[in-house]
């Protein structure tokens, strides 16, 4: 019988928070109260001064395996989760070649299973990710894949897209999820279209892109009764359209990334390509529809489209490199420092968005991610010191990449401890071995 | 100043005595010294010693031998030695990345590098990587601050040294010109008034904040303006797989915006004709407009060699101690 | 060519040239104050007088002579020589204007402007007398030689200056002098001319403060 204590924090859930200790006897959760006894043996984790929260679950990452392992693999993917609170994310399926066969799909599982982290997979919804055919979801499905998408590309064919819905309905459980960029309106951009795109005559992807795709899928997800996930919310207009869906009933989903929360599109004002992502950093009054969507629910989740790059091919021109950004390590701080430290949303509604809501929509709350902290429970938690300052650096993330934008950001609060199934996999802020 | 990656960087230059208080300052800085170098080039021997000892190496990633060769004579006329990297005579391994042949420049020791890219940004990037001074000889559809820079001067050439009120039209493929963008920040901080011209498709979609009017109306514009300043249509920008969504044919763009001779009669006497070069000869210009004694063209390539010399002299001659 | 109004001319009045060949200029930039007014202004018209006699004598007449001035004072005082041999000789001598700046020996090392625009008549077999106020280092006067020599090859150059104070660090001297005038290194020799400089012609020498080494 193994015994690790989580001693002096307070802890955080979808209940509430109440000051306490949380008492792990093999890998369950035994006991919750203030100042509880260790027993002989026991590990104790000092937790003074922190939070202790159900582990975050990301449900938007990038681990690049197989096919651009230069960039990242799982095994270290899932480190830079685990360093970043994480017990569990939902990697997507654009890797080389794609998730869109059941043994790709059971490979990556198998590699995940060593992980620092629970590593789950969305799968394609169309074959090759080209838009035209289903992929074999039903098959996928029995292997435990939930979340289905196209991810890195939008499905812009409404048939192709209307079919997935009413062929998902046969699927308990699982939900479609849509990178909204109709692919005839973004062509040749490369940032948002805006004031900035203008100035630095840098073509631009306009925010309609975004919305006007959304806009589709909602009424076909009303039409079919279908189940529906934005991901990587960029737009205002898009936070309007998905309240305007959720009022009217539509069983519609979405998630926004912590960048989207913070940065505008005048990042790109020196051309560097750490700053480039698809779907692009918009405009100010973009950012600020977002967080009032995060605050009154618009917005369930926050994922962070952890897209590492291998360096090199970053260090290349604007309009030449590839888009993405690191986020997995980085995001729970990010919003700590940015929305919750200022007030602009409790700690308990960004764990919310960070643990338990996206848990729900991925389907990971039935593998004992983001539950409660109660007794009987698997001890997937992370415990967080809200008030440790810390300075990123780019080049000494987990990741393999360093395509980070917040390097050099000073950050108020950091992960101390994870636990996976009672397990330390991150130690006072350091990767457990 | 330390590089030369836009033309509001002119706004750092020092020009010894208080350093410039304002891009206009700067700007007109710039133009004075290339006065002075306008008289070397017309000497017999149209040369002086003044960058002996430094290298400066042409990086030019899209063709353009006009440029590249104005850059070099600038160069040489300042007694600087000079290098080529050009994807026209395969110097530029397509396979190696900017970051790698920029590393390799530097190992060499040069002083300057002269970069032409198509994608915006791309000097800011070598300029990350080096610790030479950089210009930038075009980037994408970013900027082109030498082009601007001689435009201006040789407009002060024939409308004086001050440039306030002075009405000029610019008109073509806006979104897409590097020209364009330089221009209306140089032209515009020497006091002139700006309007843009040109259909719709091809105007940036957010124009706010830009010190221009914009007119989709050339005839409108005419008859009051002192230069009609004509851009070129650029057939290698536009996307080769898409549909031609900025105007139906070279004909109607022609008719309705181009510089045609009844249009060119119009013109006030001594309004100015100005091109950055090539011209498409009956697309944006009329061919008799383009030799007319209007048209300023083949000053502006003249005044090119004594701009580039100003420029290069300014970041890598006249500046302060060598670190 | 002839001495013609010219804006360039007074592009700084009444500042110091820059730089350690602009004569005239303490190298430490300590402060200085004004010890002895070496010329005034008749006596620096007597030296130019006697200065425009000797270069007639020295050439057996004007004929073949070319003034060129330095700037910025040189080319001041370039253009008053060719009035004053104009007025006793009769014969109008060219004058031109020349500057240095591309063919210093410091540039990258300190700022360096262009101070006009050259404009020297041709110079082919003739005799080309350099103008300037001071001779110190004898920098300014090699990276004259070398720029005139580039733009035509004259028959001989002469260089004629108001001041020579010494310290020279090329082997170069002046043809004509207006006034020898020892100094230490760390004084400085301060021309000023009406056409460049506010108040009177004059030729100061400036120092440390009293007491001060």
């Amino acid at each position: 019988m193994s015994e690790l204590v989580l001693a002096g924090g307070r802890v955080i859930d979808e209940t509430g928070e109440r000051v306490g200790d949380v008492r792990i006897v093999d890998g369950l959760i035994a006991e919750v109260g203030p100042r509880l006894s260790a027993s002989a043996g026991a590990l104790v984790l000092d937790s003074e001064g922190c939070v202790v929260a159900p582990g975050l679950v990301d449900i938007h990452v990038h681990f690049r395996e197989p096919g651009r392992e230069d960039a990242e693999t799982i095994e270290t993917g899932a480190r830079a989760a685990a360093l970043g609170g994480c017990t569990a994310v939902v990697c997507m399926p654009n890797t080389e070649p794609p998730l869109d066969d059941a043994a790709v799909v059971q490979a990556v599982l198998e590699r995940g299973r060593r992980a620092a982290c629970a590593v789950h997979v969305a799968a394609c919804i169309t074959k090759g990710r080209h838009g035209t055919e289903l992929a074999p979801m039903g098959e996928l499905y029995d292997l435990g894949v939930r979340m289905f998408t196209d991810d890195g590309d939008c499905v812009a064919d409404a048939r192709v897209m209307r079919g997935a819905f009413e062929y998902l309905g046969a699927l308990a459980g699982s939900v479609l999820a849509q990178h909204a960029e109709d692919p005839a309106l973004v062509h040749g951009g490369h940032m948002h279209e805006g004031a900035w795109s203008a100035r630095l005559g840098i073509p631009g992807r306009p925010a309609e892109a975004e919305s006007s795709i959304v806009g589709r899928d909602l009424a076909l997800a009303k039409l079919t009764g279908g189940r529906y996930h934005v991901m990587h919310v960029s737009s205002g207009q898009t936070v309007e359209l998905v309240r305007a869906a959720k009022a009217a009933g539509v069983r519609v989903t979405a998630e926004c990334t912590p960048q989207h929360l913070v940065l505008t599109d005048g990042a790109c004002a020196e051309f560097d390509p750490v700053f480039k992502m698809n779907p692009p950093l918009r405009e100010q009054h973009d950012v600020d529809a977002l967080r009032a969507g995060l605050t009154d629910g618009t917005i369930d989740a926050v994922a962070t489209d952890h897209a590492p790059h291998a360096p090199e091919t970053k260090a290349s021109p604007f309009e030449e490199a590839p888009a993405g950004m690191l986020g997995v390590e980085t995001g729970l701080a990010v919003v700590l420092s940015t929305l919750v430290e200022p007030g602009v949303v409790s700690i308990g509604a960004a764990l919310g968005a960070l643990s338990w809501r996206p848990a729900r929509i991925s389907g990971l709350d039935a593998y004992g991610h983001g539950g409660p902290v109660s007794i009987g429970r698997p001890a997937n938690l992370c415990v967080i010191d809200p008030t440790l300052r810390w300075v990123v650096d780019a080049h000494r993330l987990a990741s393999r990449a360093t395509n980070s934008p917040w390097h050099e950001w000073k950050l108020t609060g950091k992960v101390r401890h994870t636990l996976l199934d009672g397990l330390p996999t991150v130690r006072d802020g350091e990767l457990n071995q | 100043m330390k590089h030369l990656l836009a033309v509001d960087d002119l706004a750092e230059l020092d020009t010894s005595g208080p350093v410039a208080t304002s891009l206009r300052t700067g700007i007109e800085s710039m133009l004075d010294l290339t006065a002075s170098f306008v008289e070397v080039t017309q000497r017999d021997i149209p040369k002086v010693p003044a960058l002996r000892g430094k290298t400066v190496v042409s990086l030019f990633y899209e063709d353009s031998t006009r440029t590249r060769l104005s850059f070099e004579a600038a160069a040489k006329r300042l007694g600087a030695d000079t290098m080529t990297f050009s994807v026209a005579t395969s110097s530029v391994n397509k396979g190696e990345s900017l970051l790698d042949t920029v590393q390799t420049i530097e190992a060499m020791g040069v002083h300057a590098i002269v970069v032409r890219h198509s994608a915006a940004g791309a000097p800011h990037r070598v300029a990350s990587w080096t610790s030479a001074s950089v210009v930038n000889a075009g980037d994408g559809r970013h900027e082109h601050p030498t082009q601007a820079l001689l435009d201006a001067f040789t407009l002060r050439r024939h409308r004086g040294p001050s440039l306030d009120g002075c009405r000029v039209a610019i008109v073509g493929d806006i979104a897409n010109s590097r020209v364009a963008r330089s221009n209306v920040v140089a032209l515009r901080a020497l006091g002139c008034d700006l309007t843009l011209v040109g259909p719709p498709t091809l105007m940036p979609s957010r124009i706010d904040g830009w010190p221009v009017a914009v007119s989709y109306d050339l005839d409108d514009v005419l008859a009051d303006v002192d230069v009609v300043y004509l851009l070129r249509i650029q057939l290698e920008r536009i996307d080769a797989n898409g549909a031609d969504v900025r105007f139906p044919t070279l004909r109607e763009y022609s008719a309705r915006w181009g510089l045609t001779a009844p249009r060119a009669a119009r013109l006030k006497p001594d309004t100015l004709v100005m091109h950055p070069g090539p011209m498409n000869r009956g697309v944006e210009i009329a061919a008799e407009v383009a030799d007319s004694v209007r048209s300023l063209v083949t000053e502006q390539v003249a005044n090119g060699v004594a701009v580039r010399m100003a420029v290069l002299w300014s970041l890598v001659g006249s500046g302060g101690p060598v670190v | 060519m002839h001495a013609r109004d010219d804006a360039a001319n007074t592009k700084r009045p009444g500042t110091d040239d820059p730089g350690p060949m602009g004569e005239g200029h303490v190298a430490s930039g300590a402060p200085v104050v004004l010890r002895t007014r070496v010329f005034d202004a008749d006596d620096l018209r007597r030296a130019l007088t006697r200065i425009a006699h000797e270069i007639v004598e020295r050439n057996h007449g004007a004929a073949n002579v070319v003034l060129v001035g330095l700037y910025t004072r040189g080319v001041a005082l370039s253009r008053r020589l060719a009035v004053a041999i104009e007025s006793f000789e009769g014969v109008a001598v060219p004058v031109g204007a020349l500057d240095v700046s591309f063919y210093r020996d410091d540039i990258g090392l300190r700022p360096v402007v262009p101070l006009g625009p050259t404009e020297v008549p041709d110079v082919s077999g003739k005799v080309v007398v350099l103008v300037d106020d001071v001779l110190f280092t004898g920098r300014t006067a090699r990276a004259a030689l070398d720029a005139l020599l580039e733009l035509g090859r004259p028959r001989a150059v002469q260089l004629a200056v108001l001041v020579d104070r010494g310290h020279r660090e090329l082997p170069l001297r002046a043809d004509f002098v207006g006034k020898n005038l020892p100094t230490r290194a760390v004084e400085d020799v301060r021309v000023r001319l009406r056409e460049v400089d506010v108040g009177n012609d004059g030729v100061e020498l400036w120092g440390p403060p009293e007491g001060a080494s």
